[in-house]
């Protein structure tokens, strides 16, 4: 199924570079790398149960990784791979995924060090420790020169596209859904559920926290390099604490434990914060319609608050989203109507 | 040496300012086992409000017609005391319409909620109709200067001590010996019996935010006037560097948060003299020694998890 998805995708691909509006095919890629993200979050957030606030920080690692590589490497290996014969469109195609593999162990291997000890932490304890490590990768990136310091890095030459984006998205739900799914993976949902009772039961607790931590920082690090390769230059103040709460925001949104929500809760608010920019130019709407992309921030916070008084486990829950959910509902309607 | 005792001097008057906000966090935790994200945010709330009260006040004619030694003193009492009850006011309605309604939900859900409490107070303060979106000049209402020679140590830092002592003397007494710090007390051992004993619990914790952000408030005004200026996200950073404060001397103690935030801004001085880059890192950097090496802080009581 990976690989019949992942085939279609490459047929996708550049027909929507080819005839989709460049506007939208961005849009929908910026959606693409924030399900990546949410994505991965689910998995720590969700299906662990253990709250991390940090998700910026090792999506700034995998895209720090990845640029640096690609900026002060890249044109020595090109150029030898060129000497060999190999065309640079091939070249380029044979990179990317390299370095978008390089920035998921970068970002695991950090998230790594700062797992092992944090992990003992629970509940506020560990989303406010999470939250110190993003905050000092952000600082330690802002006080390093060589790669820009608070100006950024930039430029990077853009080589994400719809297939890298969409791909990499693909690869990520499936690993995290046949490992959570598997009879070791479950022990993960044990340790959300009660890690003393997971404990008595001889579930080594620690290396299950630590590994989905390493596997959710996996994938933010791989979202970060799409990022910095869409975007063409990145600073540390796109990583800040507010990137990680949108993060949070859009697992939440979709259901914290469920892939499909957070996919749902990434497309929601990617498109609540990117409409609003276009209503800008319409003079036909009313002014205050006009300024909405003002107050998004606002909205974006509202929702929260609603949504959490409201309906605390998400649109989703922990289901998956499946054509069996409207089947069930008209089973039940049937049968109440008996 | 000097140079040691001016840093010293420095943290000790940044740092009772994070200790009046790490107050606030503290009790709240107390009482409800809540990190307040939106706690900072109200500290600047204190701050704005300050600044728009006092473009307000100066224009007063009673004001004008008081002798200049007594002029400054009416005005700052004036904006201590506006602020402080806007910021009252805010803390009892995201008590009442954001935390209450999530008494019986899980932990997570009422942390999430706080963090978007706190995205709302910021970017609604960020927009044209409240604040505004740029940082703010905070009026010298109090013309300052310098109380000691060779050292850089003006009235307003003096002020800033002193005050934030009274307040915590205030504070102390308040959850010592009155009846409702004795309530307070009573609901962070445990909510369910001290209602079982009749006491109001939502009343207790309404007393608690109300408190909480009266001493923001206060710390708001006091940074306002040693800084000059105040800007809506302002909050952000001191909020946290004030959990830190309120986290390293064992959250739900009251002298721990003073203790803890005299440490942080004593150690965040020294830092800024060495290496000013690092300065904003240090109480990240307190915070997760602290939080691994020792969770329950100095102060703190270790609780056992029971199943």
């Amino acid at each position: 199924m990976l690989v019949i998805a992942l085939v279609g995708l490459m047929i996708l691909s550049p027909i929507c570079h080819q005839y989709m509006d460049p506007y939208i095919l961005d849009l929908v890629m910026l959606i693409g790398i924030n399900s990546c993200l949410a994505i991965s979050l689910t998995l720590i957030n969700g299906m662990a149960g253990q709250f991390s606030l940090g998700h910026a920080g090792f999506m700034a690692v995998g895209a720090y990784v990845s640029a640096s590589l690609t900026l002060f490497t890249g044109p020595t290996v090109f150029a030898f791979l060129q000497s060999l014969g190999i065309p640079p469109s091939v070249c380029q195609v044979l990179w990317f995924p390299l370095i978008i593999i390089c920035g998921g162990l970068a970002a695991g291997t950090v998230s790594l060090l700062i797992g092992i000890p944090t992990l003992r932490l629970r509940g506020d304890y560990l989303a406010i420790a999470t939250l110190g490590f993003g905050e000092i990768i952000r600082v330690v990136i802002v006080n390093m020169k060589s790669v820009g310091g608070p100006i950024g890095l930039g430029p990077i030459p853009e080589y994400t596209t719809f297939f890298w984006v969409f791909g990499t998205c693909v690869i990520a739900a499936f690993v995290i859904l046949r490992w959570v799914n598997s009879t070791r993976g479950n022990s993960l949902y044990a340790v959300r559920e009660d890690e003393i009772a997971a404990v008595s039961v001889g579930i080594n607790t620690t290396f299950y926290k630590v590994s989905a931590f390493v596997v959710g920082a996996f994938f933010a690090g791989a979202a970060g390099c799409l990022y910095a390769h869409r975007l063409g230059r990145i600073e540390p103040d796109s990583f800040a604490f507010i990137r990680s709460v949108e993060i949070v925001t859009m697992v939440v949104l979709g259901g914290l434990g469920s892939v499909s929500g957070a996919v749902l809760g990434a497309i929601a608010l990617t498109l609540l914060s990117e409409l609003p920019r276009q209503l800008k130019d319409m003079e036909s709407l009313p002014v205050v319609i006009q300024n909405l992309s003002e107050y998004r921030m606002i909205i974006y916070a509202v929702l929260l608050i609603i949504l959490m008084i409201l309906r605390p486990q998400g649109l989703l829950g922990h289901r998956e989203f499946s054509l069996k959910m409207f089947r069930l509902r008209k089973y039940t309607r049937e049968a109440s109507a008996k | 040496m000097s140079g040691f005792i001016q840093q010293l001097l420095n943290g000790l008057s940044v740092g009772s300012i994070y200790a009046l906000i790490a107050l606030g966090y503290t009790m709240v935790y107390g009482v409800l086992r809540l990190i307040n994200f939106a706690h900072g945010d109200v500290y600047m709330v204190g701050a704005m409000t300050g600044i728009i009260v006092s473009g307000q006040a100066t224009r007063f004619e009673f004001i004008k017609s008081l002798p200049p030694s007594v002029q400054p003193l009416m005005l700052f009492l004036i904006i201590l005391m506006s602020s402080m009850l806007i910021c009252a006011l805010l803390g009892y309605l995201i008590e009442r319409f954001a935390y209450r309604p999530l008494r019986k939900a899980p932990k997570i859900t009422l942390l999430i909620t706080a963090i978007g409490v706190s995205l709302l107070i910021q970017y609604g303060g960020q927009s044209r109709l409240v604040f505004g979106p740029n940082p703010r000049v905070f009026p010298d209402i109090i013309p300052s200067y310098n109380l000691i020679p060779s050292i850089s140590f003006s009235n307003i830092d003096a002020l800033i001590l002193g005050l934030s002592l009274v307040f915590m003397g205030v504070l102390f007494w308040i959850v010592q010996k009155t009846k409702l710090g004795r309530a307070m007390r009573a609901v962070s051992e445990n909510p369910t019996v001290a209602s079982l004993m009749g006491i109001n619990v939502n009343k207790v914790i309404s007393f608690t935010f109300i408190l909480g952000s009266v001493l923001a408030a206060c710390a708001g005004i006091l940074v306002g006037l040693k800084n000059h200026q105040a800007d809506p996200l302002m909050g952000m950073q001191a909020g946290i560097k004030a959990f830190a404060a309120a986290v390293l001397g064992g959250i739900g103690s009251i002298p721990g948060a003073v203790i803890g935030g005299l440490i942080i801004g004593i150690s965040e001085a020294l830092v800024k003299s060495i290496d000013s880059a690092y300065a904003d890192a240090i109480s990240f950097i307190i915070l997760v020694i602290i939080l691994l090496v020792k969770p329950s802080g100095i102060m703190g009581k270790h609780q056992i998890e029971k199943v």
